[in-house]
């Protein structure tokens, strides 16, 4: 059996190995994948393994065992390699058969494409990006965490530690003033956004990586997998453990294109365009063959993956389960000072962040809750703080501000690029629970162009069936998705939402930025670490109702609609219920009870009863 | 492109059938010239040519393993081919012969059937050809129904019928459906897809032969050439997967991209620059093998290349998309890249549905030419033999289903038990969008919608088509989850499509011509009503739609069909589709007092084209309020499964519909017919006593598309009094909640037909009449004051006369020409 040091420095010789010994059946292809599955079952066997998130790419070992936390972007079409081949050596003219899986590249020696030997197989290739719209603590505390586990092998990587150490302080930084600098001129940041995207980040080239979202950083990834690509979906969440390949040949062939053009005819068929989208150069877009993948439910670090069942977690979990409703009751208190003393909207709050769709009645969503927090300060930064605090809780948010300018230049539906021959992605291209925050009081009166329109319909769409219809030109597809969206806005929002909250602030601070920083900094690191738990275990946890229960909803139902028929209409049922869930779930109670069902009745009645009054002030304003 | 210089050489190359001769077993080293190259080329091995083996090595990167293919010039079949004059054509789409790999003798065909092409290889092509030539001579398929058979007799031979097609028009080319093959001879059409490059040039012998047999005399541009296309099922291109490597293949997709014109040399032309001597290099997997020596005066390197001597054929690159109905949910669609050859170029366009007929090739990829290591990727293609575009059968009218989805034995078996209940009728209607609760008769009506009526063309009789679809038009309350139906059933058929009436131009209702700016050719794109031809267009928020894309509705609602003038481009492009609309009143509350065209406010020329309009109003009673809370709650607990089980599922419905849409033709029986004109009569009579008209010839086309629906829900052929039953329930209760008239309560279909009710256009008579009363009481005054008659009018009158009714009074006086009407003031004429 090979060292620790083996499998993770030189993975390719445990294949060849396996390869060697039993070259007859298929058999030795699943023994590599089940090796590599047990070698990183052993605790913490998988943080031994460098992120490429993390460490930049010129610091790996090039064939070496990787693990990637990405998105999957877009898929390519599926491709044929030489599984099995055959080498002959022109001096002594002796065969080898040899093993094609996870390499890029035919060995040395002279191939023989006319062997009987010969196997051909079929393989997928992902683009994959770093999950769009990570949060700086996510990154953070995972790579903090991979740090501290002592890594007693990898040599090569330790002494580059120090190093890389140095980049992140230094990218930190700049992300810190960066925020603060967002802080102040937000706006103008988010129109200069596109262009940022082009300006040169840490792989300075001109070639898009077709990040969903401007200004995202990290290595985009063609991930190669040999079995059961059909198990993946476009915009899934993985974590990704492979063999890096960034062979320097790959590259070679997009530079030497002119001259093979010339050569082969076939080759010229594809553009410029579509090679350089599909075989980037390797030292800018790797190449990784993947040996695992871990779907992951969410990506907040401070969990378990939900995939590991083991008893650790399972202890983790009933540890979080039992003060779960003490947690809620700071974090409320906690977003109420946010709200600046509105416990309803606080409320309203925590359910909207803990919300998901869990299923899918034929069209219907269910389980969505967007919630419209309307009555936002207009001329202060104050959204733009709400959403640095709500980005320092959920594991990835996204802030689009709908100004104008915004709408009617973002692209925020992917779209086919035919020539390119991939799928150029916006905005809306999100992983799961992604939070996006659209920030309606920065829309001004004016002209929406042809952009605008679709977009706003985007949007649109986006919030009433959490689909979202991919642009390909001659047709458009439908990609269902799971985002949770929250408007802030002055008035109600021209946006369709499932509630909206009017803000009724009881405080009104002198200093309004002031006052929301000491609020933020009252609270300590492991507190904010509580919540961030806190959000993805309610989010994930398992409701009924009881028939009780729904006898008791049935006869609630009907005596409302007795009193006023009116005021109470199917809608309002549906919405009643999600809250009388989402309520639940967020006191970790994983079946409706009767108090939970009056409060959620009680709660939807103070806020539009809230509502109602906004709208009677606004109508006697002259 | 043709080829005028064809040699007679080249003719009996092509026309050649692969016939590696050697018995050798094809060794696996890759030296496969070295013995053929003295017979074939009729150039010295020199070592120029044959020098390093890697240039061998070069050309020899092909998918399949390489062999020798000898060409024996003593095969009978040369013999036998009587093409006498015609000249052969390369068919590049198959590989040109020379160059075919040839079959593994060793190794086991990949299907089983391996009694093709064993040691005596020529001998078994040769049976092979009679197998050929006894199938298209023998067979007979007397239950065609394809459009390209329209006019033969379907008791004779059918091939032999289009060898006296191709004899008349002339075109070359005989395709033919490998359907038919399989069930003539399997053993045939296993050969065919295993081993395409081979057989195909046997069918192509085998049909010229028999041609010219037939027809001696007739003279054909080049020899006829075969295209088999429907190989196999029709694959998705998800299934595609090494094995079908050199395979027949046919699949679907949908055309992105194409290529320019490529002109790909097949013979390349070079003259000695010493002496004149010219020679001719055929080219070889697009490599051409310079002589290096002059054969007629021996001088080195002397050869030069002459282009516009040497033969060439054309060729492009079209770019394949899966269709975007074959793929899972949650992926992306695969492309496929298609060579289509001579005359298959420019035969598709960017955006055509097609099925592929053709060679899966692949070939490996090479990092560097002067590199030995090699990219361990294949680069797949598919050389076209045959398209079949799928939409052009929309032209042709009745048969467009033909593409049918194919269902298998025990999906219709399943499917027929299903239609032997009883109840299916209510099973289907309450599998449609469970999630909706309730409004039982809405989703009848749109399950009729979804089956449609029969087609029938009166064409002859000069009145065209009549119109098989249904539409419907739901109205009511916001929040009545009209938009939620509006989505299951664009989600449901296949062909639907979604618009809301606030986003949509006519324009994009409709087609517009658009300038490709590469191209500079005028495109025709088409909007989403002609995108939903044969399928349903989701209309919402009609209310809020102009009245200019309005007005385009009109003419598709009844007439199905499209006009466009624009930029030069004159058209009628089919668009028969059903319309399910949705429209909000316009006082965001459905007020009850008004009338539905008073509450939507839309123009009754296009009401009166709805078959069925529905309110979806709050019932408000308590027994509905309960059964409406247990169904919500209900949803938010139950499992996944629970649901399933109970409901049908959403994919058996699908098929149901395409089944039945497909399949069953219902025709009114003669009971069915009584009743319907029983109906009809009865719904006169119901207005007639009331001086009002009920009912019109609309509503009677309406009843019977409604029963012929019903019927195929039933999958029956046949219409009968049951159907007419429903369809006459349904359409009373679309009446009764769309077209009561508020005042009186009674039924009156002039609301919807004119837009008012009886009473209340008898009303407007009597105020213009007291109108007019009054102007002449004044006496002779030319002009009168707007505001004061107005005032005057009221005073006068008994009832209470609102601005509306005086401006409707006026407006039907100034029609009389009794006065008009200018600014303030009225005056007389």
């Amino acid at each position: 059996m090979p060292s620790v040091q083996d499998w993770i420095n030189n993975p390719l010789g445990v294949v060849d190995g396996a390869f060697a010994q039993n070259n007859s059946g298929a058999e030795w292809e699943k023994k590599v994948v089940e090796y590599f599955k047990e070698k990183l079952k052993v605790n913490g066997a998988q943080s031994w393994v460098p992120s490429l998130n993390d460490v930049p790419l010129h610091y790996l070992k090039p064939n070496s065992l990787v693990k990637f936390r990405c998105m999957i972007q877009d898929m390519f079409d599926p491709e044929f390699f030489m599984g099995v081949y055959e080498t002959v050596d022109s001096s002594t003219n002796s065969k080898v058969l040899r093993c094609g899986k996870y390499k890029d590249v035919t060995d040395c020696g002279q191939v023989d494409f006319n062997s009987r030997n010969a196997v051909t197989s079929e393989r997928q290739t992902f683009y994959c990006v770093p999950i769009p719209g990570e949060s700086q603590w996510v990154k953070e505390i995972s790579f903090h965490q991979a740090r501290v586990v002592p890594s007693t092998s990898y040599t090569p990587n330790r002494h580059k530690r120090s190093y890389e150490e140095d980049d992140e302080m230094d990218t930190q930084a700049q992300c810190h003033c960066a925020n603060s600098h967002r802080n102040v001129e937000s706006k103008r940041l988010e129109t200069e956004a596109p262009s940022q995207n082009n300006s040169p980040s840490r792989c300075s080239s001109n070639l898009d990586l077709n990040f969903p979202l401007p200004g995202e950083q990290g290595p985009a990834c063609l991930v190669k997998v040999y079995e059961g690509w059909d198990g993946f979906k476009l915009n899934d969440m993985l974590e990704v453990f492979g063999i890096l390949s960034v062979d320097p040949a790959l590259s070679l062939m997009a530079d030497d294109k002119e001259a093979s053009s010339l050569l082969d005819p076939t080759e010229s068929m594809e553009t410029v365009e579509e090679q350089r989208a599909h075989s980037p150069p390797a030292s800018l877009v790797p190449r990784i063959h993947m040996l695992y993948a871990q779907p992951l439910k969410h990506n907040n670090p401070l969990l378990p993956s939900a995939v590991s069942e083991d008893k650790g977690a399972c202890r983790f979990l009933s540890g979080v389960l039992s003060e779960l409703t003490s947690v809620r009751s700071e974090l409320l208190t906690y977003l109420t000072h946010i709200f600046l003393g509105d416990s309803l909207a606080a409320e309203y709050l925590i359910l909207h962040l803990i919300s998901s769709v869990y299923a899918r009645r034929d069209v219907l969503p269910l389980g969505k809750f967007t919630l419209n927090v309307s009555g936002c300060p207009h001329s202060s930064p104050y959204t733009d703080q709400l959403y640095q605090i709500i980005q320092q809780l959920v594991p990835s948010s996204y802030q689009i501000c709908m100004s104008l300018h915004n709408m009617n230049n973002q692209r925020m539906v992917p779209r086919k690029d035919y020539t390119a021959n991939r799928l150029v992605s916006g905005t809306l291209q999100l992983a799961s629970n992604t939070s996006l925050f659209l920030d309606e009081t920065q829309l001004e009166q004016g002209q929406l162009d042809a952009t605008g329109v679709r977009n706003i319909t985007a949007l649109g769409n986006l919030i009433s069936w959490q689909k979202v219809d991919y642009d390909f030109n001659y047709h458009q597809m439908e990609f269902p998705c799971n985002i949770n969206v929250l408007i802030v806005s002055e008035g109600r929002s021209l946006l369709p939402s499932d509630c909206q909250v009017h803000l009724r602030p009881a405080l009104s601070p002198p200093n309004l930025e002031e006052y929301l920083k000491t609020v933020q900094l009252a609270q300590a690191s492991s507190q904010l670490n509580k919540y961030r738990v806190y959000f993805t275990v309610a989010r994930s946890l398992d409701y009924n109702i009881s028939d009780q229960i729904t006898k008791a909803v049935e006869e609630d139902f009907v005596e409302m609609r007795k009193d006023d028929p009116q005021s109470v209409s199917a809608e309002d049922l549906h919405r009643m219920l999600i809250v009388a869930r989402l309520l639940s779930l967020s006191y970790g109670q994983t079946s409706l009870s009767r108090e939970n069902w009056i409060k959620a009745k009680q709660m939807e009645m103070m806020r539009i009863s809230r509502t109602q009054q906004q709208k009677c002030v606004n109508g006697n304003e002259p | 492109m043709s080829s005028p210089s064809s040699s007679a050489r080249k003719r009996a190359r092509s026309s050649n059938p692969p016939t590696p001769a050697s018995e050798d077993p094809l060794s696996l080293s890759p030296r496969p010239r070295e013995p053929s190259t003295g017979e074939l080329q009729p150039m010295p091995t020199s070592p120029g040519t044959d020098m390093q083996s890697p240039a061998i090595q070069d050309t020899s990167l092909f998918s399949s393993p390489y062999h020798s293919s000898l060409l024996d010039m003593s095969s009978p079949l040369i013999y036998d081919t009587p093409s006498r004059g015609t000249p052969a054509r390369q068919r590049p789409d198959l590989g040109s012969v020379r160059k075919a790999p040839q079959v593994d003798l060793n190794s086991e065909p990949v299907s089983g059937g391996s009694h093709f092409i064993k040691s005596s290889n020529c001998l078994q092509s040769k049976i092979f050809g009679l197998y050929a030539k006894r199938f298209l001579q023998r067979f007979i398929d007397p239950s065609s129904r394809e459009d390209e058979n329209a006019c033969l007799d379907l008791n004779e031979p059918l091939y032999m019928q289009k060898l006296d097609e191709i004899s008349v028009v002339g075109d070359p080319v005989l395709n033919v459906n490998c359907g038919h093959i399989q069930t003539f001879d399997a053993d045939l059409y296993r050969q065919l897809i295993c081993y395409p490059q081979e057989v195909i040039p046997t069918f192509d012998m085998a049909v010229n032969e028999l041609f010219f047999d037939r027809y001696p005399d007739s003279v054909l541009e080049h020899q006829i050439q075969v295209r088999p296309y429907n190989a196999l099922k029709t694959r998705n291109m998800r299934s595609l997967n090494p094995e079908d490597i050199d395979q027949l293949i046919t699949i679907s997709g949908m055309v992105i991209r194409t290529s320019q014109l490529i002109p790909e040399m097949q013979e390349a032309f070079f003259r000695c620059q010493v002496c004149a001597f010219s020679t001719r290099v055929e080219v070889d997997r697009g490599r051409i093998a310079e002589p290096a020596v002059c054969r007629n005066c021996n001088t080195t390197h002397s050869m030069a290349l002459v282009h516009n001597r040497s033969v060439f054929s054309d060729k492009q690159m079209i770019k394949l998309q899966e269709s975007p109905e074959d793929m899972p949910a949650g992926q992306t669609p695969h492309t496929t890249v298609v060579y289509a050859h001579n005359d298959l170029v420019d035969k598709v366009q960017p955006g055509d549905r097609v099925n592929i007929t053709g060679i899966y090739r692949a070939a490996p990829m090479r990092v560097n030419p002067r590199q030995s290591q090699v990219k361990s990727v294949y680069k797949t293609h598919i050389d076209a033999i045959h398209f079949r575009k799928t939409d052009e059968r929309r032209l042709h009218g009745l048969e467009e289903e033909n593409e049918q989805k194919l269902f298998t034995e025990e999906r219709v078996s399943m499917l027929k038990e299903l239609a032997a209940k009883p109840d299916v009728y209510d099973r289907l209607s309450s599998a449609l969008a469970p999630s909706i609760y309730e409004h039982e008769d809405i989703k009848k009506g749109i399950l009729l919608q979804l089956f449609g009526g029969t087609r029938k063309d009166f064409s002859q009789t000069g009145r065209g088509n009549f119109r098989a679809e249904i539409n419907i038009l739901l109205c009511g309350d916001p929040g009545t989850s009209k938009s939620q139906l509006l989505q299951y059933v664009y989600n449901l058929v296949p062909r639907g499509q979604y618009t809301s009436g606030k986003g949509s131009s006519a324009v994009g209702l409709t087609a517009y011509v658009m300038k490709d700016p590469e191209t500079r050719q005028l495109v025709l794109q088409t909007g989403a009503l002609v995108l939903s031809d044969n399928g349903i267009c989701c209309i919402d928020e009609f209310d809020k739609m102009s009245d200019s894309t309005r007005s385009v509705l009109h003419e598709v609602m009844e007439q199905q069909t499209l006009s466009i003038a624009k930029a030069g481009i004159i058209c009628q492009l089919n668009a028969r589709t059903s319309i399910l609309a949705a429209a909000n009143p316009v006082e965001s509350q459905w007020n009850p007092k008004k009338t539905t065209i008073e509450n939507i406010q839309l123009p009754h020329t296009l009401l009166s084209r709805f078959d069925l309009i529905f309110l979806m109003l709050d019932p408000q009673d308590e027994a509905y309020d309960r059964r409406l809370a247990h169904h919500l709650v209900s949803l938010y607990y139950q499992s996944e499964d629970q649901v399933e089980e109970e409901y049908l599922d959403m994919a058996v419905l699908k098929d149901y519909i395409a089944y039945a849409r497909t399949y069953i033709n219902p025709r009114l029986c003669e009971e069915a017919s009584q009743a319907l004109i029983e109906a009809y009569v009865d719904m006169r009579k119901i207005g007639s006593g009331r001086g009002m008209v009920s009912a019109y010839p609309r509503q009677l086309e309406s009843l019977i598309r409604l029963a012929e629906a019903h019927a195929k829900v039933r999958f029956s052929d046949k219409v009968e009094t049951i159907d007419v039953e429903e369809a006459k329930r349904l359409h009373r209760e679309a009446l009764k909640q769309s077209a009561t008239d508020p005042r009186t309560g009674f039924v009156d279909i002039s609301i919807l037909t004119t837009g008012m009710s009886a009473t209340a256009r008898k009303r407007k008579e009597e105020v213009a009449q007291a109108l007019k009363k009054l102007i002449q009481s004044k006496g002779k005054m030319p002009a009168m004051k707007y505001q004061q008659l107005f005032d005057d009018l009221r005073g006068q009158s008994e009832a209470a006369i609102t601005k509306d009714m005086f401006d409707e009074a006026l407006r039907a006086l100034t029609d009389e020409d009794y006065l008009t009407v200018t600014g303030k003031t009225v005056r007389l004429l």
